[in-house]
């Protein structure tokens, strides 16, 4: 067995890039797919029916269709619709949103079930609006519940990103790929790209449990 | 002040109200008793229209809140409500319960609003509690900024809900003195509860619920002493 770490760390910019790139992607992707995610909640949750259907029909269609086919679909077919070329960057970016919009709504959806009807009762008894009702009182409480889910989706992006090298994105495992083109080795680079994500969702875990402290405080008792 | 005008409520093929005609005056204590099951919450609830009746009209100061178009949030704030399982909001501080409805809502500066709800928190005995969670606070502790938090929007009309129902027996008392501390200080009160000794004590008027409709409706006095319905004597009998 003869490894040599030396010859892929040379490389390290490449990898460096790549990270950097996969994190980006994560963080838009999570940003967006969020606030769409509570939006498409709240469609699903509304009391006109279209609209429900709406929802339960996109959710359908991102949970029963594999990722990387919606990626293909955005990427290589779009264009050939809208007759503009997407950079992998963008269709990165539009995929994911709306495919973790999805999963998100229904995280949300979940969460906003859970909570006590007496809370509406309460808010409405006061003449607090829809909106604030929903903004202050109640999603504030559906996010506590389903912060460890809201975790796992996020981590989940950041592990799927990896996909984004089908199209060409330079991120982390494409960086990984282009080493082992140089270096002729392929165990190595494989080997610290994974370790790269293994240490990125530690880290992002590290942050989720104290998030998750801080937004239980109220739960404290003493 | 309220009046209702032959309200029906109907959950499915339940007919729950049959028939609601009520009135109360401005300032009164009106306490609505009755078995469980009877539909005394309900009109409660159809006051600030948490139940929307299934037919006739529901009139707070004269408008009718059961129209159509009716902006129902900006009669609901000027009518307080307080809950059985107290309904404080969870995540929020016992300050922030108490003022987040005024700023929002009535538009009242934050440094006054947070004036105004030490002002409720000394009333009803709980100023040390401003910054505690709810989960923090006993039962009777908690209905008690629920009425603090109720009274902060500075209502004309206050409904319990069976305020004293969901409590540890020792609890019942601190609840009932606050509550008594505002009968009669012009603010009108609505209350459904299931104690008889302080519902005589408190209430101008008592209104037996049985089946839907309002069987008597007469001063504590003259309720307890002499019902007029077999209903109402054969439910005295048991409560009392």
């Amino acid at each position: 067995m003869n490894l040599n770490f030396a010859s892929v760390w040379q490389y390290w910019p490449f990898l460096y890039n790549g990270a950097l790139l996969t994190l980006k992607m994560t963080a838009i992707c999570a940003v967006f797919g969020f606030a769409l995610g509570i939006v498409l909640s709240l469609i699903k949750l509304s009391k006109f029916r279209p609209l429900v259907w709406f929802g339960q029909f996109y959710t359908s269609i991102f949970r029963g269709t594999p990722l990387l086919v919606q990626l293909c679909i955005v990427h290589f077919g779009l264009p050939q619709l809208l007759g503009v070329p997407l950079s992998t960057t963008q269709s990165g970016i539009l995929t994911f949103s709306l495919n973790s919009a999805a999963y998100i709504s229904e995280i949300f959806r979940g969460g906003i079930q859970a909570i006590d009807k007496g809370q509406y009762e309460a808010a409405m008894s006061l003449g607090i609006g829809y909106r604030d009702m929903m903004k202050d009182i109640i999603i504030p409480q559906a996010v506590k519940h389903i912060l460890p889910s809201l975790v796992n989706e996020m981590i989940a992006l950041l592990k799927e990103s990896s996909i984004l090298s089908y199209i060409g994105a330079v991120e982390l495992l494409r960086a990984a790929d282009q080493i082992t083109v140089m270096t002729y080795r392929f165990f190595e680079p494989y080997l610290v790209v994974a370790v790269i994500y293994y240490v990125m969702v530690m880290i992002l875990s590290f942050f989720a449990a104290r998030l998750e402290r801080w937004v239980n405080r109220s739960d404290r008792v003493s | 002040m309220i009046e209702f005008r032959d309200v029906h409520k109907s959950f499915g093929k339940l007919e729950v109200l049959k028939g609601i005609q009520f009135r109360v005056e401005k300032g009164q204590v009106v306490t609505l008793i009755g078995p469980s099951g009877s539909g005394k919450s309900t009109i409660l609830r159809c006051i600030n229209l948490l139940e929307q009746p299934t037919s006739g009209q529901v009139f707070i100061e004269g408008t009718d809140i059961t129209a159509p178009k009716v902006d129902i949030q900006s009669i609901r704030k000027d009518i307080g409500m307080v809950f059985q399982h107290f309904n404080l909001f969870p995540h929020m501080t016992v300050m922030e319960n108490m003022t987040y409805a005024p700023i929002r809502v009535n538009k009242v500066p934050k440094e006054a609003a947070k004036a105004k709800a030490m002002e409720l928190l000394a009333l009803v005995g709980l100023t040390e509690k401003a910054d505690a969670y709810p989960n923090k606070l006993s039962g009777g502790q908690k209905q008690r900024i629920a009425i603090a938090r109720a009274l902060a929007m500075e209502p004309k009309i206050m409904l319990f809900d069976e305020p004293t129902s969901a409590l540890d027996p020792e609890m019942v008392k601190e609840v009932l003195e606050v509550i008594k501390s505002l009968a009669h200080t012009g603010i009108t009160m609505v209350l459904v509860t299931h104690e008889m000794g302080f519902a005589r004590e408190v209430s101008d008027r008592i209104c037996f619920i049985d089946d839907g409709q309002i069987l008597e409706d007469s001063t504590p006095d003259v309720f307890f002493a002499n019902p007029k319905t077999d209903r109402a004597k054969a439910f005295l009998e048991k409560v009392l």
